[in-house]
């Protein structure tokens, strides 16, 4: 199958700093923070000052499903965890999840690391953040 | 404001169609609207057409070709896009068009042609109603979109994966009498829950299917109708529309939709009505949690009790919710549900109760529309 445009070489390229570095926006009229970064804050639409802003990539786990059907590039990974992660920052963030599947659940603290996302059939890999379960030991 | 009504309807029978393309199923729709509105078709003066999108097909530019096919040249016809919204986007406007005293009567339709395509193609198309650059970036499904609300209500307010499933086996025995759905069988909460997992916490059958379809509805303004004596027609309440962020990650909470409750205070607020004098509601049940999650946003239940209010049978009892089968049973030709759910309503309005309405969600409830429909006896006050 051909590249479909959203894995495509022009794509990964405009937004591979966003991606591998977890650089969202902050608004300093109102301190709203968001990740993916935002052109226009919807708070303060005119009075907005929006800037670049880097999160921490620590957070925790707010919501998460396994996926045993999956789109093109990602048929390899079946079983695969998807999830919401709440950053540290406060805000939500979309990303897999990757850690034993039984230590996935809500709450579960977790932390941004570099890897490969996707990989089409004629091997194009797209390169990303996903998030890793921190181990607590005991708990 | 002028008044409104649906004078016509007519749809195609859902299901895996694989004889039938996408401009047998738009014209068939249309036909027996117009067949029903027993007018001639010569006085439809634009065409609004819902239609998700062109990956399924390799056909874009809808509008045109479904004017053309059905002879309706030179009237404008306008293609609407709202996802799976796009139905009742192009119901609205179509509605808008006559109120604003443009047109007196106008068609409104909607038509996907899904299996054109194969699995993976078609769960691809899909995905393009939400965000591409990032949700489709790390290998979400819109099953995994709906998955991850299920969990979040889950772990909210307690929702069970049996209530879940009740909510599929009361569409499936609901739809055992709808000549036009794609699954006339029922099924058992057991059937359900032992169904293969598509993303977990939802199991195949929480999830709608792929489906061919398409339907079409004659919206006149009270003056046509008088001239042309149309008898029992349906009449527009109210109708509101709202958008919310695409991403489920940009929303403020995963357990409501704020698009279904910002849209449906705007249509109960212009039918002057409120939930409790609803008696049908067709809802957008695409995974069995988005039933759910519409009972407490329409105002049916509280928030967080749906669960509970499906278990309790509230569904059957307290207002007839998807009582032709819903998207699960009828099936989701996604561009022709809204107007399908107008179809329904229409069909049983002219024959029994008051009020009806209907719920059509875009993507993961970045679009909702929400419709009020009366009958003759609604507006004797
Ligand atoms: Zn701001």
């Amino acid at each position: 199958m051909p590249l479909s445009p959203i894995s495509s070489i022009p794509v990964a390229r405009r937004i591979i700093k966003n991606r591998y570095r977890l650089i969202g926006s902050l608004c300093e009229n109102c301190k709203s923070m968001f990740m993916p970064p935002r052109i226009i804050c919807p708070n303060c639409r005119r009075k907005g000052r929006m800037k670049e802003y880097e999160f921490s990539g620590e957070g925790e786990i707010y919501s998460f499903t396994i996926l045993n059907t999956a789109p093109e590039g990602f048929e390899y990974q079946k079983p695969y965890v998807v999830g919401i992660i709440k950053l540290r920052e406060g805000v939500l963030f979309t990303s897999q999840i990757i850690g034993k599947v039984e230590s996935i659940r809500i709450g579960k603290r977790v932390r941004a690391v570099f890897r490969k996302m996707s990989v089409s059939e004629d091997g194009f890999i797209n390169y990303g953040l996903k998030f890793e379960v921190i181990d607590e030991g005991s708990s | 404001m002028r008044k409104i009504a649906i004078i016509g309807v007519g749809q195609t029978k859902f299901g895996e169609e694989w004889t039938k393309s996408l401009r047998d199923l738009a014209i068939e729709a249309g036909i027996k609207a117009i067949e029903d509105a027993k007018i001639e078709g010569k006085e439809i003066e634009a065409l609004y057409i819902g239609n998700m999108s062109g990956i399924f097909t390799s056909q874009e530019h809808l509008a045109a070709l479904a004017a053309d096919m059905a002879g309706l040249n030179p009237i404008p016809s306008i293609r609407c896009e709202a996802a799976c919204a796009s139905g009742s986007v192009a119901f609205r406007n179509a509605y808008l068009s006559i109120l604003s005293g443009q047109h007196d009567i106008v068609m409104a339709a909607g038509a996907e042609k899904m299996t054109d395509i194969v699995d993976a193609g078609a769960l691809n198309a899909l995905m393009s109603a939400g965000d591409q650059e990032w949700e489709g970036f790390v290998g979400l499904t819109f099953a995994g979109l709906y998955a991850l609300i299920a969990r979040r209500h889950m772990h909210e307010f307690g929702t069970t994966q049996e209530q879940l499933a009740l909510v599929s086996v009361n569409n499936h025995k609901n739809a055992l009498k709808n000549e036009y759905a794609q699954f006339r069988q029922e099924i058992t909460v057991e059937d359900v829950l032992s169904s293969p997992i598509i993303s977990d916490p939802l199991h195949l059958l929480d999830c709608s299917p792929i489906t061919d379809g398409a339907a079409a509805i004659i919206l006149a303004s009270e003056e046509a109708i008088k001239r042309l004596k149309i008898e029992n027609p349906i009449w527009v309440l109210g109708v509101g529309q709202a958008s919310a962020p695409l991403a489920l990650h940009d929303r403020k909470s995963l357990t409501r939709f704020d698009s279904t409750i910002i849209a449906a205070r705007k249509a109960y607020s212009q039918a002057k009505i409120s939930a409790k004098d609803i008696e049908y509601a067709e809802v957008h049940d695409c995974f069995s949690i988005n039933e759910i999650l519409a009972i407490e946003d329409l105002g049916f239940c509280e928030k967080g009790e749906g669960g509970k209010f499906v278990e309790k049978n509230g569904i059957n009892e307290v207002v007839k919710v998807n009582s032709t089968g819903g998207l699960k049973a009828i099936g989701h030709p996604v561009g022709a549900t809204g107007i399908r759910q107008l179809c329904d309503l229409t069909r049983i309005l002219r024959e029994k109760g008051k009020y009806g309405l209907a719920q059509n969600v875009g993507g993961s409830g970045s679009t909702c529309v929400v419709t009020i429909l009366g009958s003759k006896d609604s507006i004797k006050g």
